[in-house]
């Protein structure tokens, strides 16, 4: 596919533009998977450290729908939001709901046994090394557009992300239940009271978010490689967004994740040995400044 | 004489939110004060400005003739002022001597201390016994807070502001929770304070306020709608028409 | 502490029942004696499992450090292991970098730069709580991590530092293969600190940090100065938590950069649930149950070690919340009847 656009690009330009979209891909899955844990943090108030597990064995159920199903790459996509939100009603059931009332401690322990419980799980059927998956043939390559080349699945992969903003803001702010999910968000005891069934709400926020960071987890395979150890080495980046953004908040996490990715991404294009550095430096000035989070209520 | 607590413009706002509207209050030496009002009129509000809790808009507070407005809370306790909350705030799992101990070290400065054992504070310890003895808890010393009933954990809640041995004492509510059965124990206890203490006490049961205060404070929607004394306050047909539905105590 | 049973022999009158039960509380128990006698045992009774031991020993005095902010300052960090690793740096860098290798300088050297990072990032951090504290704090380690490759001139990145060499304990003891030596060293150096520890948390101070987890806000009221208190801990807390750190570069004559990884902070957190936190004697029992489990484990996988891990993790959070010692505790009271007082 080519567009001609007379333009006269410089090599900084080009820098900037490269960075603008790995930035932007990385944002927007780190938007997709944050996006459920902060809804349900800001729900409940649970810290739920598996939220990377549900990333990762979504990752591995597109995988092995791919590999050994022969799924094409969307429904392998579908089916891993659709089973793996279902899996994790489960957990919430048998596990989550017990320490809702439980310290901040108690479910910080649980959830990183669990997701603990997971890696070694999926490292034992899977191995521990980086899989990668098939991707159709339209999603490869490069899209020529006027004299510069743009990555075919960063496109994509913020394609996606525009539109689960769209629905996700359509939900929230024009449906019904997106209107009980921020009346919950911002009092839970006053909405229970007005007739709200919290404890269902959350269970489906629960299930939604579960399933999205699996989609995240199947859409980062291409981007990041796939092993076990993804649970929780990306969940630093999660914790960071959704503490960044603020609890509940869509516009949160999804500004949380934009200025995250973008510096995350611009820190290794300029500085490659420290670049790593700068995403928990902004992360950490902007928590100083604003505990709560940049759209979060105290 | 400067008053123990004196209150001037005392202004709070969250937002368009106006929780506190040009309060004026004074509390002289050995005052037995009542602050009442409907739910919501802004009393536990006015009580967390006065501790530091909540940093006021506008106003001033004045500590013996001492500006505390800007102090934080922990600096204000220092100076005498002591307050109970509306719902317990103990430490539920130490034993009551604990929780009277630990009210006691911070007023006497020693518990910075690292390098002795608690055990050996043996003027802590007295001081918060006696306490303890002044409340009748003594014999609950060495239980564990939660394993009271209601009405006795209220007293350790006293105990602990008393010891603090305040100039002020601020009462949110003290017998509320109580199961009747138990709500005398409370009221003996705050009907024997020291006379030399400031007592602002906010209650909803009329028989207390009337037996217990000298001076009524009502205060509506953040504002005080009127102050006086009892017989005043009794008459008064606008408190009347705030309170309508509710009994006053036949007097 | 909850409210023990008092011997027969105690006064009726409830003031010197009361004195009574504080002085008492903090006096030497017989069993008291038992992690010491265990630990000489297994000197003489698995000489060859030494260097293993001075790991295990080391351990324990990071929990122990952990245990203070955690245990009984209420204090929920997820990056620990950054005191640590400060200190385990410092005492590498003091005999490669500097050349002075006497070992026990070396230790305090590692508690002085720990205790600098503990007062500068709990006064920074500790106004914080919840999820908040916990993105800060472990963003804080990492952030070091990346700092400690970004200087991989001086900390040999994630190679490390090996190599390292100490002149002889106290100018006597020199070091032998089998960690005979190593192995003493850390257990005095233990017993040193646990002792100061203990104190501590019986003293006043003490006290004031069990009524800063019951309840912060009544704290406040009384007027306890509540942020330097839990500044002061978190200090003491990573000094000690460094000293740890250069037993750990001084046993093994190595440092890494994986002294600042997550699972080092989640493994002494593990070790301290484990065995029951706010017990002083509960990072004693989690680190040894840990270290062991972990040696014989991993050996098998290391999937299998992780597995274990996380499964114990949710089982004693779900069933035995307040650790071993607290199961044991539990058991104890079925038998023993509780006068009330």
């Amino acid at each position: 596919m080519t567009l001609s656009v007379g333009l006269i690009v410089s090599p900084t330009a080009n820098i900037v533009v490269s960075i603008l979209f790995e930035g932007l891909a990385y944002a927007m899955f780190l938007f997709i998977v944050s996006v459920g844990l902060s809804v349900t943090m800001g729900l409940m108030g649970f810290v739920n450290l598996a939220h990377g597990a549900f990333a990762m064995a979504g990752g591995y159920l597109v995988l092995t729908a791919m590999r050994s199903w022969g799924l094409p790459f969307f429904a392998a996509l579908a089916l891993t939001f659709v089973v793996v939100g279902a899996a994790s009603v489960v957990f919430e059931r048998v596990f989550y709901a017990r320490l809702y009332k439980a310290t901040e401690l108690d479910q910080v322990l649980l959830t990183i046994g669990l997701a603990f419980m997971a890696v070694a799980t999926y490292t034992f059927f899977y191995g521990p090394r980086p899989q990668t998956i098939a991707l159709p043939e339209y999603l490869t390559g490069q899209l020529d557009i006027g004299t510069r080349n743009f990555p075919t699945y960063r496109v994509f992969v913020i394609a996606v992300g525009c539109a689960l903003i769209a629905v996700l803001w359509y939900t929230f702010e024009r449906t019904n239940i997106g209107a009980k999910i921020r009346a919950a968000v911002d009092n839970r005891r006053m909405a229970q009271s007005i007739g709200i069934n919290v404890d269902r709400l959350f269970t489906l926020t629960f299930a939604v978010g579960s399933g999205l960071a699996a989609l995240g987890g199947g859409l980062a395979i291409e981007l990041f490689g796939l092993t076990p150890s993804f649970a929780v080495l990306y969940l630093v980046f999660f914790l960071l967004v959704v503490a960044v953004g603020g609890l509940g908040s869509l516009k949160g996490t999804l500004l949380a994740a934009i200025l995250l990715g973008l510096c995350d991404t611009a820190g290794k294009y300029v500085y490659a040995d420290a670049g790593g550095f700068f995403i928990y430096a902004l992360a950490m000035l902007i928590l100083l400044i604003k505990p709560a989070g940049l759209y979060g209520r105290d | 004489m400067t008053d123990a607590l004196e209150i001037r413009n005392l202004h709070k706002s969250f937002g368009a939110l106006a929780v506190a509207r040009d309060i004026a209050l004074a509390l002289p030496k050995g005052a037995r004060h009542a602050l009442i009002g409907p739910n919501g009129a802004g009393k536990t509000t006015l009580v967390n400005l006065i501790t530091g809790v909540l940093r006021p808009s506008a106003g001033q507070i004045l500590l013996d003739g001492e500006d505390i407005t800007v102090l934080p809370q922990a600096a204000r306790t220092r100076r005498g002022v002591a307050r109970t909350f509306q719902i317990n705030q103990l430490f539920r799992g130490l034993t009551v001597l604990e929780n009277v101990y630990l009210a006691v070290a911070e007023r006497m400065r020693t518990s910075h201390r690292l390098w002795r054992p608690a055990g050996a504070e043996r003027e802590v310890i007295d001081q918060a016994l006696a306490q303890l003895e002044a409340l009748r808890l003594a014999d609950d010393a060495l239980r564990l807070v939660r394993e009271l009933p209601y009405g006795r954990q209220r007293l350790v809640e006293i105990a602990i502001a008393l010891a603090q041995k305040p100039r002020v004492l601020l009462l949110d509510e003290p017998a509320a929770g109580v199961p009747s059965s138990e709500s005398h124990l409370i009221l003996d206890a705050v009907g024997a304070l020291d006379p030399e203490i400031a007592i602002l006490i906010i209650e909803h049961d009329m028989d207390v306020v009337f037996r217990f205060a000298s001076r009524i404070t009502v205060l509506v929607a953040g504002a005080v709608l009127t102050e006086g004394g009892p017989q005043e306050i009794r008459a008064d047909e606008r408190v009347r028409a705030v309170y309508l539905g509710q009994e006053f105590a036949h007097g | 502490m909850a409210a023990i049973d008092t011997p027969a022999t105690a006064p009726a009158d409830p003031h010197a029942r009361a004195r009574a039960y504080l002085a008492r509380r903090h006096r030497f128990g017989v069993w008291e004696t038992l992690p010491w006698l265990l630990a000489l045992a297994a000197f003489f009774l698995f000489p060859d499992r030494m260097t293993f031991g001075s790991q295990v020993l080391l351990m324990v005095l990071f929990a122990l450090s952990l245990d203070l902010i955690l245990g009984f300052a209420g204090i929920v960090s997820l990056g620990h292991a950054a005191f640590f690793g400060l200190g385990a740096y410092a005492a590498a860098l003091l005999t490669q970098r500097w050349g002075w290798e006497e070992p026990i300088s070396g230790l305090v050297a590692a508690a002085a730069v720990a205790a600098v990072a503990g007062a500068a990032s709990g006064w920074l951090l500790l106004r914080y709580r919840g999820l908040t504290l916990l993105v800060l704090t472990l963003a804080t380690t990492i952030m070091l991590q990346e700092l400690g490759n970004l200087l991989r001139d001086l900390t040999g990145g994630y190679d490390g530092l090996p190599g390292l060499t100490f002149t002889p304990l106290l100018g006597l003891f020199d070091y032998d293969l089998y960690g005979h030596v190593n192995y003493l060293y850390a257990l005095a150096v233990l017993f040193v600190l646990f002792m100061a520890v203990r104190m501590i948390v019986y003293s006043p101070f003490g006290q004031t940090l069990a009524g800063i987890r019951e309840n912060v806000a009544r704290m406040h009221a009384v007027g306890s100065p509540v942020h330097l208190r839990l500044v002061t801990v978190y200090t003491i807390a990573a000094a000690i938590a460094g000293v740890a750190g250069a037993l750990f570069t001084q046993t093994n004559a190595y440092v890494t950069l994986g002294v600042f990884d997550f699972d080092n902070s989640a493994g002494v957190m593990v070790m301290l649930i484990l065995g029951g936190a706010g017990r002083l004697y509960g990072a004693f029992v989690g680190a040894v149950i840990y270290m062991v489990l972990q040696d014989v484990l991993s050996k098998a996988s290391p999937q299998y070690w992780q597995f274990a891990v996380g499964l114990l993790l949710v089982l004693t959070v779900l069933f035995a919340r307040r650790g071993l010692l607290g199961l044991i505790e539990d058991t104890a009271r079925l038998f023993v009847r509780e006068r009330k007082p």
